[in-house]
């Protein structure tokens, strides 16, 4: 960490950019600057113009107005080809990786080291090593991209811009699929990015990691920048409002859970993914009438399956599964809504909504068919619109009207959306998986008070969620599942973060001597 | 600067509006015009005077009473194979298999046309849904085969198009022994004409034009499907195992009986299809009655988007482009092929319709406005 960053010289500049969409400005008049050696949060919540303004400097869009100058030239960046020319290396969200080919292929992809007609594979895997050494990014050249660990793929998306020169990388979201020692292993390396001279801007919407890495920070919103502060003046809870631009409580007022009779009873469980392979394997799981249980786990150990066996969506292999006393094993997902479980879908866009319809269709998605919505066969429009309406009022979701399709809302209202159905309806049962995913943190504090109240009101949670602050913040009893299982359940409070996170990454709490991570 | 900025934005804003209200009707209106443009070139090209060509064609279609009601008469198998097509489309679904289940539908109500004995008031009904159910039972196979088995809906009603037109050609050619076949008939070509009481009242235009039952019948039935479509819970399941099948299997639908289900609505239309022609326009049945009708409906669909009440045009011109080419002909001395081939560029320029908003500089599409058409593909 820097305190001094500021005299250092400046590698990239924005000045005054302003990028329009048809009805909406996504960057305002924004202006940056990123020192040498500096790592540089940008802060800010989805649709604030974080993704739109990295977009702009790696060359995929063109701003309406402004400019930008790399190491003090001005330049015009039309595309990633030439942004990668002046020293800026990207890495996406989603990693843009061949998993059938080795690390070593992945990483000249597009930029093929050749002798004569062949490529050079010795000479480029010498270079990732070398590459590796220096930054301390350990990676085995020779290994499969498939085989690898996802904080494994991420340094080789690292590498990747590094092999290309690149002195400025932007980070987009990286932690967003890391375990918690994943995460702490790449703020390392970036601090040892940084300490070869290396710049970072950093894009997060997470407000702890921000002030544990960031040499300053610059918070969007709107479109605009709104604030520029350090690590050192901040909290999380400044933070938090200026890009909400209001107070928000970042902790869940809730009371302790009064648990009564089980709702949701599993008992070794096991569900096949879509490779016919074994995702969950022998799940025992007891969720009770007014507590949140929650199931904290890096993604793609099952949690996926598992939820979608419970809502009937996947046949089960094997084991039982009793909602409310009936035994639900393998029903139809209509069977198992209709004895009162709501299910909050992990992917809202392809599962919760059909994107195309109106709000006014989507709001009834599951209930089309039940009266006052149908007589018969023949809908009922008129009950379906004042429905949707109320749900719209009532949950605050922002939209011009409610004939206007689910695609036009923004990530958090779709969600508010579907939230607001799934928590209407008369429940027992509430299946929530990532609730908040991806979604602007004003969602997310009105979203997990709705949770809290419905378990007050006596209702069955299931909380399902990779970003273990949430479970920390929601549940009454966590569970932590890894490869397909179940390794521990204990009370909220009895581990700690740290703890916690060594279950998702697989290893065991029992043994005398401390833990590899 | 900032100033010019903005009013751009603001006329764009404008011309966007426009076109989300209207583009569903400005791009086929555009591909038909640019078809025919292009088929001017072309027949010129042929040394033909390409005027005196579209005149012909506008005449032969709409020019006189006569030439309206042949127009129409033939329109009318298009506009209710078009609704089978685009009923399919909107479960995504896409039904290359019409062909089969016109056939399919016609030899039901030739058998019931042709043995049963009854008054009209019973006996027309009954050939019509007879034809209903053989085209529904014919195309719910191909429905079953993909719901059970994930086979393909293409490739099942490709084969299901050779079965029912070779069958069809068998049930009408066998002699030993006759099966729907005329004992009467030298060439053996066609079945046994349907009783009196089967056959389809209607309005006598000219010589040889009956202004049947069924036209009217094509009618309702765009209101109908339209009512299915978007005003009952059935169609609202079959869009939406169509457009999202994840999400309609959390909204507790079942999609393998949607798919099904969607297949032999459809199936039942262009099975009805069949039998109005055989009931209200030929009183028989041979297998080279249909030829190609069940394609040229993929076409009508789609060039009306898949829009129930879009499909009445669509279906006009097309009825209208086959009625105008026999004076288009006379009048300008060209092959009759001339209009296939604008035919089959209405299609292009429908299909690669981002051809035309090139063209004519028109916004791209947005994401969810694509045709139903690719869907079908994704399995």
């Amino acid at each position: 960490m820097t305190q001094n960053g500021q005299e250092r010289p400046v590698v990239l500049e924005a000045r005054g950019i302003t990028k329009r969409f048809p009805g909406v400005v996504a960057n305002d008049n924004v202006s940056l600057k990123l020192h040498k050696g500096e790592v540089l949060a940008l802060l800010g919540e989805n649709g604030a113009g974080k993704s739109t303004l990295m977009n702009i400097l790696y060359g995929l869009y063109h701003q309406d107005q402004g400019e930008i100058f790399v190491k003090g030239e001005p330049i015009r960046i039309t595309s990633p080809h030439e942004s990668i020319a002046r020293g800026i290396g990207m890495v996406h969200q989603h990693f843009q990786l061949v998993p059938v080919m080795t690390v070593t292929e992945n990483i000249i992809l597009g930029n093929e080291v050749t002798n004569g007609p062949f490529l050079d594979r010795k000479k480029a895997a010498e270079r990732i090593r070398a590459i590796s050494e220096q930054y301390g990014l350990a990676v085995d050249p020779d290994a499969l991209v498939a085989d690898l660990d996802v904080g494994v793929q991420q340094r080789v998306e690292i590498i990747k811009a590094l092999y290309r020169n690149a002195d400025i990388l932007i980070l987009d979201e990286p932690t967003a699929v890391l375990t918690p020692q994943e995460a702490d292993d790449l703020v390392r390396v970036m601090r040892t990015l940084t300490a070869q001279g290396a710049s970072i801007i950093f894009i997060t919407h997470k407000l702890r990691e921000v002030l544990e890495v960031a040499d300053r920070i610059i918070v969007l919103r709107g479109g605009k920048v709104v604030g520029e502060t350090t690590p050192a003046e901040a909290t999380e809870a400044s933070l938090a409002a200026m890009m909400v631009g209001r107070e928000v409580i970042l902790k869940v007022e809730k009371q302790p859970a009064r648990p009564g009779a089980p709702v949701l009873e599993v008992r070794g469980l096991q569900v096949r993914d879509d490779r016919r392979l074994l995702a969950v394997k022998g799940v025992d799981l007891e969720v009770r009438a007014g507590e949140i249980l929650g199931i904290a786990g890096v993604q793609g150990n099952g949690q996926t399956e598992l939820v979608a066996a419970l809502t009937g969506l996947r046949p089960s292999e094997a084991g039982t599964v009793r909602i409310a006393g009936v035994d639900v094993t393998n029903a139809t997902p209509r069977q198992i809504s209709e004895l009162g479980v709501a299910h909050i879908p992990e992917d809202r866009q392809r599962d919760g909504l059909v994107t195309s319809y109106p709000l006014t269709d989507n709001s009834v998605l599951e209930l089309y068919y039940l009266p006052p919505f149908a007589r018969g066969v023949v809908r009922n429009d008129q009950a379906i619109n004042q429905h949707c309406a109320r749900l719209v009022e009532e949950f605050d979701v922002r939209t011009p009207s409610i004939h206007v399709p689910a695609s036009s809302l923004s990530g958090g209202n779709q969600q508010k959306l579907i939230v607001a159905r799934e928590f209407t309806r008369s429940l027992k049962l509430l299946i929530a998986s990532q609730p908040t995913r991806g979604i602007d943190v004003g969602s997310i504090e009105f979203i997990h008070n709705q949770i809290v109240k419905k378990r007050d009101e006596g209702v069955a949670v299931l909380l399902i969620s990779a970003e273990l602050d949430e479970i920390l913040s929601l549940a009454d009893r966590i569970a932590v599942m890894y490869h397909g299982q179940i390794v521990a359940t204990v009370k909220n409070g009895e581990l700690s973060r740290e703890e916690l996170g060594l279950l998702m990454a697989g290893a065991t709490l029992d043994r005398s001597v401390p833990v590899e991570a | 600067m900032a100033q010019v900025a903005t009013e751009t934005a603001i006329r764009s804003s404008v011309i966007r509006q426009f076109w989300d209200r209207w583009s569903g009707i400005l791009v086929p209106i555009l591909a038909v015009f640019s078809a025919l443009v292009v088929g001017a070139f072309i027949i010129g090209i042929t040394g033909a005077d390409w005027r005196a060509a579209y005149i012909g064609l506008w005449e032969g279609a709409f020019g006189s009473p006569r030439a309206l009601a042949d127009t129409v008469v033939r329109s009318t198998p298009f506009i209710i194979c078009g609704l089978c097509v685009a009923l399919a489309f909107k479960a995504g679904l896409f039904n290359i298999g019409a062909e089969g289940q016109l056939y399919a539908g016609a030899v039901a109500s030739v058998v019931i046309g042709t043995t049963l004995q009854m008054p009209a008031i019973f006996h027309i009904p009954a050939t019509l849904i007879a034809g209903a159910l053989g085209g529904a039972a014919w195309a719910a196979i191909a429905g079953f085969l993909k719901a059970r088995t994930g086979a393909h809906e293409v490739i099942n009603t490709i084969m299901l198009n050779y079965i029912a037109l070779r069958m069809t050609d068998w049930l009408i050619r066998s002699k030993t022994p006759y099966i729907l076949g005329d004992p009467e008939d030298t060439t053996g070509a066609r079945s046994r004409l349907i009783a009196e009481t089967a056959r389809l009242p209607g309005i006598q235009v000219g010589s040889s034009t009956i202004l049947h039952l069924g036209i009217p019948l094509a009618l309702v039935l765009v209101f109908v499907i339209a009512w299915l479509l978007y005003r009952t819970t059935i169609g609202f399941e079959m869009r939406t195992a169509g457009v999202n099948p994840n999400a309609a299997r959390y909204a507790g639908i079942s999609v393998p009986r949607t798919i099904v289900l969607a297949m032999a609505f459809a199936g039942a239309l262009a099975g009805v299809a069949g039998a109005i022609e055989v009931t209200g326009v030929r009183g028989s049945l041979s297998a080279d009655f249909f030829s190609g009708l069940g394609f040229d409906a993929i076409a009508v669909a789609l060039l009306a988007r898949a829009n129930p009440v879009g499909i009445i045009f669509s279906g006009l011109l097309w009825g209208g482009l086959l009625t105008g080419a026999r004076l288009m002909q006379v009048r300008a001395s060209l092959s009759i092929d001339v209009i296939k081939i604008v035919q089959a560029l209405i299609i292009m320029f429908v299909a690669a319709d981002q051809i035309v908003r090139f063209i004519y500089r028109l916004p791209k599409r947005k994401p969810g406005e694509e045709t139903q058409l690719s869907k079908g593909w994704g399995g």
